[in-house]
């Protein structure tokens, strides 16, 4: 039996927080493959949740859906009180959704400050927010006329954040922010994203690494086989080894 | 504490800048070392001429190519209905020129330029016409399917070969050019025509314009971004498609612009015309890489010059050298002179 997504949160956020986003039995299918099975997800303004679960489970599915680049084929998507389930990408994206893929998506020809600019829709970037933005990434700055091709693998990671980020959104979807970066970077980045938590900034992401995971997570929802088979909040999950253990293979108790 | 290595500016990424930027600058100077090259076998006063001639033929072939090649690169759609922009830029304006001969015979400087305008001006605005007619009505249907493309875009091609007698006769077409344009100047030793020296300056202004909006507007931003990576532009909110049919449409009046040009500078156009210089703009745009303005524009002036040069030295050679030329530059460099994207 598996708890509900909705209502388990902890007594405080259950409170305060409403849901920004809500997945109700998304299906979708890619060609002939049907990959999520009717997925049921709420994820509350203000808090980072953590989207666990082994390779193959839907999880990449899971975002690009929300975002319309997959289609969902059933189900319904809600997003700030808004049905955005058949609305085009730009669409939802102008909402206030920013995402980070797996991929990073960044332009390789085009140079750092050219990203950063075409990501902020609204015109050219507020100084000082890019200031902010800027101080968070170093390196970005340092190679701000080159093109962003040239950038290493963690560079471009910080340049597929600092896109998501330079102008505000209401929920950032970040699809495995530290997939091959070193253990140092791994280290900032989870620097960065504990500022962006103290912002009260809503993010949805796929990670894989547990210490990331458990460092910034309010809320983890576990995907098994296209579906969220379990939700709750971090606290909750850390302290609760058998759901590890049988969810993802492993228990948090022995990697920390 | 020390910030982890790959944070620093390190050599190795310093190094990666340089050697783009090497590469860049290589692509650069290719058309200036085969000027070179070909300048020690030739010789002075000739190859002057010739490298003229090779310059206007390929700015002219980049003026044609270089909405077909923003085309492919932003939508991934082969749009051979490109000969079709091209044949009818180049009849309107032998119709324009022809009824303006008031205008194209007078000993007015003025009135020429003119003419040469308003004969540009209407074959880029008819080509621009038939362009957004064709995206809307042929090629809307088949996004996604090449070889649907393929095949409803050569039916386009060919119904628009079929229409040219209908409308103009099926016998070639002579088209006048002003007063202006026609006979040579000397320059030292060299005559050179007119025309080509006109044709050049055209052609340049276009890339100038071309570089000068990607480079530096919002919409030129969106299109080379939208080149190397389509779905990142939309999730970034940016509608791609509203971009896409507006660069088909400045590609389709550039084409119609560069046929007017092409006519121009053999003053004898056929129906056939678009069909035959298809192939050039297709070579140019494989040699630049797909969807690389800059790309194109060396690439153009590569095909220009050697058709030129091969010409001269081997005649019985020249059709088939710009496949050659197409081989040499894929075998050093499998993507493309300058590669739209670069991740």
């Amino acid at each position: 039996m598996t708890p509900p997504a909705v209502g388990v949160a902890r007594a405080e956020s259950a409170a305060n927080t409403r849901a920004l986003l809500t997945l109700e039995q998304v299906q979708t299918h890619i060609g002939r493959y049907h990959i999520l099975h009717g997925v049921d997800l709420a994820i509350p303004e203000g808090e980072v949740t953590m989207l666990l679960g082994r390779n193959g489970a839907g999880k990449t599915t899971t975002l690009r859906t929300v975002l319309g680049l997959w289609r969902a084929s059933a189900g319904r998507i809600v997003f700030g009180g808004r049905d955005v389930t058949h609305l085009a990408t730009p669409d939802i994206a102008q909402l206030g959704i920013a995402y980070v893929p797996e991929d990073m998506g960044i332009f390789g020809g085009l140079t750092v400050r050219e990203n950063l600019i075409l990501a902020a829709r609204s015109g050219p970037p507020d100084p000082e927010r890019l200031r902010w933005v800027l101080g968070l990434f170093p390196p970005l700055e340092r190679f701000w006329g080159s093109p962003a091709g040239v950038l290493s693998g963690a560079q471009k990671q910080m340049l597929a954040i600092a896109r998501a980020i330079v102008e505000p959104r209401r929920l950032l979807l970040i699809d495995e922010p530290t997939k091959g970066l070193a253990p140092a970077v791994v280290n900032q980045l989870i620097g960065v994203f504990n500022e962006l938590k103290a912002q009260r900034t809503t993010i949805l992401m796929v990670e894989q690494n547990v210490m990331l995971a458990r460092a910034i997570g309010d809320r983890v929802a576990v995907m098994v086989d296209g579906c969220v088979v379990h939700s709750a909040s971090m606290t909750e999950f850390e302290a609760d080894a058998d759901v590890q253990g049988r969810l993802l293979g492993f228990s948090l108790g022995g990697q920390a | 504490m020390n910030a982890p290595a790959s944070l620093q500016p390190g050599t190795a990424s310093l190094l990666a800048v340089w050697r783009v930027r090497a590469a860049h600058y290589g692509a650069h100077l290719l058309p200036v070392a085969l000027g070179l090259a070909a300048l020690t076998v030739i010789p002075f006063s000739t190859w002057a001429s010739l490298t003229i001639a090779g310059v206007a033929m390929g700015v002219i072939i980049f003026i044609m190519a270089a909405g077909l090649g923003l085309v492919f690169g932003l939508m991934n759609i082969l749009n051979f209905a490109h000969g079709a922009f091209i044949t009818f830029g180049a009849y309107v304006a032998a119709a324009v020129l022809a009824r303006m001969s008031g205008w194209t015979q007078a000993d007015d400087a003025v009135l020429n330029l003119l003419a040469f305008a308003a004969c540009g001006a209407a074959a880029a605005t008819v080509a621009g016409v038939l362009g957004y007619a064709t995206e809307r009505i042929i090629i809307r249907p088949v996004y996604g399917a090449h070889l649907k493309q393929i095949l409803v875009t050569v039916g386009v091609l060919i119904v628009a070969e079929q229409l040219v007698p209908v409308f103009w006769g099926g016998v070639p077409v002579p088209v006048t050019r002003p007063a202006l344009l026609r006979g040579s100047i000397l320059i030292g030793q060299v005559a050179v025509e007119r025309y080509r020296l006109v044709a050049i300056v055209t052609g340049l202004l276009v890339y100038g314009g071309m570089v000068a909006v990607l480079a530096r507007t919002r919409i030129g931003l969106l299109i080379r971004a939208g080149v190397q990576n389509r779905e990142m532009v939309e999730a970034l909110g940016y509608r791609i498609q509203a971009v896409f049919i507006l660069v088909f449409v400045a590609g389709s009046a550039l084409a119609g612009f560069g046929g007017a040009m092409w006519g121009l500078y053999h003053e004898l156009i056929t129906a056939s015309l678009g069909s035959e210089v298809l192939v050039l703009t297709f070579i140019v745009i494989i040699i630049g890489g797909p969807g690389s303005t800059s790309g194109a524009f060396y690439a153009a002036l590569l095909v220009g010059l050697t058709a030129n040069y091969v010409g001269f030295l081997a005649p019985k050679l020249a059709l088939g050298s710009n496949i050659a030329l197409m081989l040499a530059i894929l075998m050093w460099r499998p993507t493309g002179l300058l590669p739209a994207s670069r991740n």
